[in-house]
């Protein structure tokens, strides 16, 4: 490298310091604390100062990654091979995963914890893999997602509190509903695309959390429906004392009772689910319908010209993607038993883009990768409380940076020819 | 076969057709010639149906299509090759031409006709898993009229199959768009700027001028038509 470049990169990474100082001087330097009558400033400048050091340094640090242009600095040898592990075994990592997620819960470090972070985990990538189907496949930018999983969750929570159905009954009739509010959603914007289409759907959201805060009559506004049904493992629920003329999981299977025993059914179900969310997704794409999504997203011009029915491809997408959207909202209300529009806001949305785009759109793997580390990260991180969404921002910025297109950008064919089997 | 009788087409208040006469027979090779801004394009796409007739009507085998919808065109038998290719750049070669037989995917003559393509541009099967985009421009070209042969039309449209692609795969592109003509029984309407290759290639031809069919005639006589040579051809008498 030669001087010229190293002059310039850190004049670059002065620049970026300068842009730091603006912003962190006054969001973080000047701290008000209440003394005695009305408030006051302190400053603290030592923190200011570290940041924005922090900021040149890493600018300069990128500089002079990029100023090389080869890959052999630390961070570029790690990510390429990352994604020659992923890319050229997703089939073993797939399998590998399947496994681990099977034994997971029985491994000797997992406790209550994990098995809340990994339901958690779970419960994004199935969310994750819905809207895959709306934003991967078809190209559609859903920034309401969250929509369909409210609609799921309060029919799943309505159903079963009003009639007590078991959830085996009410989990697709919440399906049902889901995708029927995504034919709603569908039929406005059939004529929308990219940044208006996206605007309409992220509205969508919004009307479906205000209507659940203000039709008080059914949906308890803010005060949510309590007493939602815990699921059974078929037929047996999990009580230490079950009602007369039931008999409860632990007594069945001649188990000591344990809060546990839910915990783990509550993670087969939600792993079950997800799973089935991939093999109907996988499947799919090489039906025509899947194929027509596909074809959907790269050119409406020509798939009107090769007789695509768009406005079919666009509804079936966005009635499938709110399906499963659905599946996810009862699974999420049977495993909280309580809801309410708290947990259906903008921000639920936008973490599932964001799994999505930062998983490589339509990577039904990145999807997977990029739940766990976001969701993963940002829980790490839980003892930092407010702080930990600088963790989840952080860790989107680094895919960003090292990896633009997603950390799995490369779409799989879904024809393999004989021999070309991975 | 298909009869194209006064057609105007708007865009919002801008009238880009301005009553097209046409019609083309059972067999044939049409050739359709004009400048920029012509209304060449706007007339394939209100055949296909992508956009609609405000007056006019266009009748395909005894059956008014003008307000039908795309995909029901596309089932009645006409296939467009949309300017500029527009193959799916992120899909393979093989599930572009998939997507060609979208119409008829379950049909059992899929894999038959698959081969088909594959013998009429040998080039395709060599690149079969190949994504779209990583072809050549006339590979492109070849790829989108294979995969619009898939779905079997009666009328294959053709727009500007030329434009962009290096002269020798041009050649190759014609013969083959007379190959599907002669051996395939496949009436073929085409659109070009190229006038001299269009004009060579077609059983008849038309001549539009600001949405309005002003020359037609056989694609000799239109060859050898002292205007069109001014307008369109080179080594034509300059006014």
């Amino acid at each position: 490298m030669e001087k010229k470049d190293i002059i310039q990169s850190f004049k670059d990474s002065l620049f970026t310091g300068l842009i730091a100082l603006a912003l962190f001087g006054p969001i973080v330097g000047l701290r008000t604390a209440s003394k005695g009558e009305g408030l006051f400033i302190t400053p603290q400048w030592g923190i200011v100062f570290l940041l924005v050091g922090l900021c040149i340094l890493g600018r300069f640090l990128i500089n002079l990654n990029s100023a090389r242009k080869t890959e052999i600095t630390f961070f570029s040898k790690f990510t390429s091979k990352f994604s020659a592990i992923t890319e050229d075994k997703a089939k073993h990592f797939a399998i590998t995963a399947i496994l681990f997620s099977a034994v997971f819960p029985f491994l000797p470090f997992t406790d209550r914890y994990f098995m809340d972070v990994a339901i958690m985990i779970l419960t994004y990538i199935m969310l994750g893999w819905g809207l895959n189907i709306v934003v991967g496949l078809a190209g559609l930018l859903d920034l309401g997602y969250v929509a369909f999983y409210a609609v799921g969750a309060y029919s799943y929570a309505l159903i079963a509190t009003t009639f007590g159905w078991s959830f085996w009954i009410c989990l697709p009739l919440a399906g049902v509903f889901a995708a029927f509010f995504g034919i709603l959603l569908g039929f406005p914007v059939l004529r929308l695309r990219g940044d208006y289409l996206a605007i309409v759907t992220l509205g969508f959201g919004e009307i479906i959390r205000i209507i659940l805060i203000n039709w008080y009559e059914v949906t308890n506004g803010p005060d949510g429906i309590t007493g939602i049904p815990r699921p059974s493992f078929f037929g047996l629920p999990f009580k230490r004392s079950p009602d007369e003329g039931e008999t409860s999981f632990h007594l069945f299977f001649n188990l000591e009772y344990s809060t546990m025993h839910r915990i783990i059914f509550l993670y087969y179900l939600i792993l079950v689910l997800a799973l089935i969310t991939n093999y109907f997704t996988l499947k799919i794409r090489k039906l025509p319908v899947g194929r027509a999504w596909e074809a959907l997203r790269e050119d409406e011009i020509a798939c009107k010209s090769l007789g695509v029915n768009p406005t079919n491809t666009k509804l079936t997408a966005f009635a499938i993607g709110a399906m499963f959207g659905g599946f996810a909202g009862s699974f999420f209300a049977t495993r909280q038993a309580f809801i309410s529009p708290e947990s259906f806001t903008f921000i639920e949305s936008a973490i599932i883009v964001a799994i999505v785009v930062l998983g490589g759109m339509g990577s039904q793997t990145g999807v997977v990768l990029a739940s766990i580390f976001l969701i993963g990260i940002t829980e790490m991180f839980r003892d930092l409380e407010q702080y930990r969404m600088i963790a989840f921002g952080g860790a989107m910025v680094l895919i960003m940076v090292f990896k633009p297109k997603g950390i799995l950008a490369n779409r799989k064919p879904t024809i393999l020819m004989h021999g070309d089997k991975k | 076969m298909l009869k194209i009788s006064n057609v105007e087409t708007f865009y919002g208040k801008i009238q880009a057709l301005r009553g097209v006469d046409l019609d083309v027979n059972d067999g044939e090779i049409v050739s359709l010639i004009g400048s920029n801004g012509a209304g060449k394009s706007t007339l394939l796409m209100t055949i296909s149906g992508v956009n609609k007739a405000k007056r006019g009507n266009i009748v395909f085998n005894g059956e008014n299509i003008e307000n039908k919808q795309p995909h029901k065109i596309v089932d009645m038998g006409i296939c467009q090759v949309p300017e500029g290719r527009r193959i799916f750049s992120r899909l393979t070669v093989e599930e572009n031409l998939r997507l060609g037989a979208h119409a008829n995917e379950k049909g059992k003559y899929f894999e038959n006709d698959i081969k088909e393509v594959y013998d009429l541009f040998p080039v395709l099967s060599d690149r079969k898993t190949q994504r779209g985009g990583t072809l050549s421009g006339g590979e492109q070209q070849m790829l989108a009229i294979g995969r619009a042969l898939m779905s079997k039309p009666k009328v294959l449209l053709l727009d500007e199959p030329s434009l962009g692609i290096a002269p020798k795969l041009v050649n190759q592109i014609f013969v083959s768009i007379k190959n599907i003509n002669k051996e395939k029984n496949v009436t073929i309407f085409l659109v070009e700027q190229n006038a001299k290759k269009a004009l060579e290639l077609a059983d008849r031809a038309y001549v539009l001028v600001n949405g309005k069919v002003t020359i037609k005639g056989s694609g000799q006589e239109l060859l050898k038509n002292k205007d069109i040579q001014a307008a369109y051809l080179e080594g034509g008498a300059k006014n």
